[in-house]
């Protein structure tokens, strides 16, 4: 694409929107294309920013776009593809377990995380994650982070009563069982790697990954339901 | 593969989490400090995020370690069994041994 529509819009509103202020005439703001919604402080800043970036040569349209590109591709189905290769291929799992973010570039994943680690569910410790400083996230995996998991609510409650909040996720486990919360405080990011559920023994790589959704990858839920048979 | 190299603490050591009482980006939270646990494992070396949250990028990289705690040491009145634990990570200048 030699055209970049999105810049060259946001490059004429820019310059409007100075002139407007070089007049000292009071005015609205500038309001989306499609959604005549005013826009917050923090998108308007962004657009004044990405666009005197691009002025200043510093990036260009086509950066941005690929980075944007880039930030579409990431679902929780590609941490999912992680998960259901892991089940098909042991020697997979274990190059996932030592370095999850060489394990997802192995699938052809563009991780922008520094570090991610892989954390794996065992029949005696069930895994939970949460960020409770703010909302880190492995977005290259996962996508975006739904909104309970950036929630105040959950950021408190999953490490001060994780078993309360796994029940009203579905998730009841027995005292035998160990809930480990990982609080993504720092510098990793997680992605926690499920059991394969039972039942499934017969199914490909794609299907094993369509029984892996995004809260699956949290810790939020598990894997299924498995079709019968 | 990730080695020791330039670990203070070695995974099972059990660390104290201090309270440097330090305003700004600090990634310590509340909730940890003054607890006692043990280290999980040594994660590598990582630029401090206290200096680099105020533009200070590309100094000197300091220690970073996964802490396991029980959750029974983190709240008196947990509400599950002894075994649960949480796993959170920890700066070595925030850490002592315990």
């Amino acid at each position: 694409m030699t055209h970049d529509h999105d810049h060259d819009h946001d490059h004429d509103h820019d310059h409007d929107h100075h002139h407007d202020h070089g007049h000292g005439h009071s005015h609205p703001h500038p309001t989306r294309e499609d959604d005549d919604v005013e826009l917050t402080y923090g998108e308007a800043k962004f657009i004044a920013l990405r666009a005197m970036l691009i002025e200043k040569g510093v990036i260009t349209g086509d950066e941005v776009r690929r980075r944007l590109e880039i930030n579409d591709a990431a679902t929780p189905h590609q941490g999912a593809r992680m998960v259901a290769r892991a089940w098909v291929d042991p020697e997979y799992k274990k190059r996932m377990l030592v370095d999850g973010k060489k394990a997802a570039i192995e699938l052809g994943i563009q991780v922008t995380e520094a570090e991610v680690m892989a954390i794996e569910n065992t029949p005696e410790v069930h895994n939970l994650v949460v960020c409770t400083l703010c909302s880190c996230y492995p977005r290259s995996l996962l996508g975006e982070p739904p909104a309970w998991y950036v929630s105040k609510a959950y950021r408190s409650r999953a490490v001060r009563e994780p078993r309360t909040v796994l029940k009203e996720f579905g998730l009841a486990f027995p005292d035998e069982v160990e809930v480990r919360v990982h609080d993504s405080n720092a510098d990793l990011r997680y992605v926690i790697l499920p059991l394969r559920p039972a039942g499934t023994e017969g199914m490909s790589e794609d299907e094993l990954a369509a029984l892996v959704s995004r809260d699956c990858l949290v810790g939020a839920a598990l894997p299924g339901p498995v079709p019968a048979a | 593969m990730r080695t020791d190299q330039g670990a203070t603490y070695a995974a099972g050591e059990r660390v104290r989490i201090k309270d440097l009482g330090k305003p700004g980006h600090v990634r310590t939270p509340l909730y940890v400090r003054e607890k006692v646990g043990v280290v999980d494992a040594y994660i590598g070396q990582f630029e401090n995020p206290e200096e680099r949250a105020y533009g200070r990028i590309g100094r000197e990289r300091i220690p970073l370690y996964r802490v396991r705690l029980k959750q029974r040491d983190l709240w008196p009145d947990y509400e599950g069994p002894e075994r649960d634990t949480l796993v959170l990570e920890i700066y070595d200048h925030w850490l002592e041994r315990a």
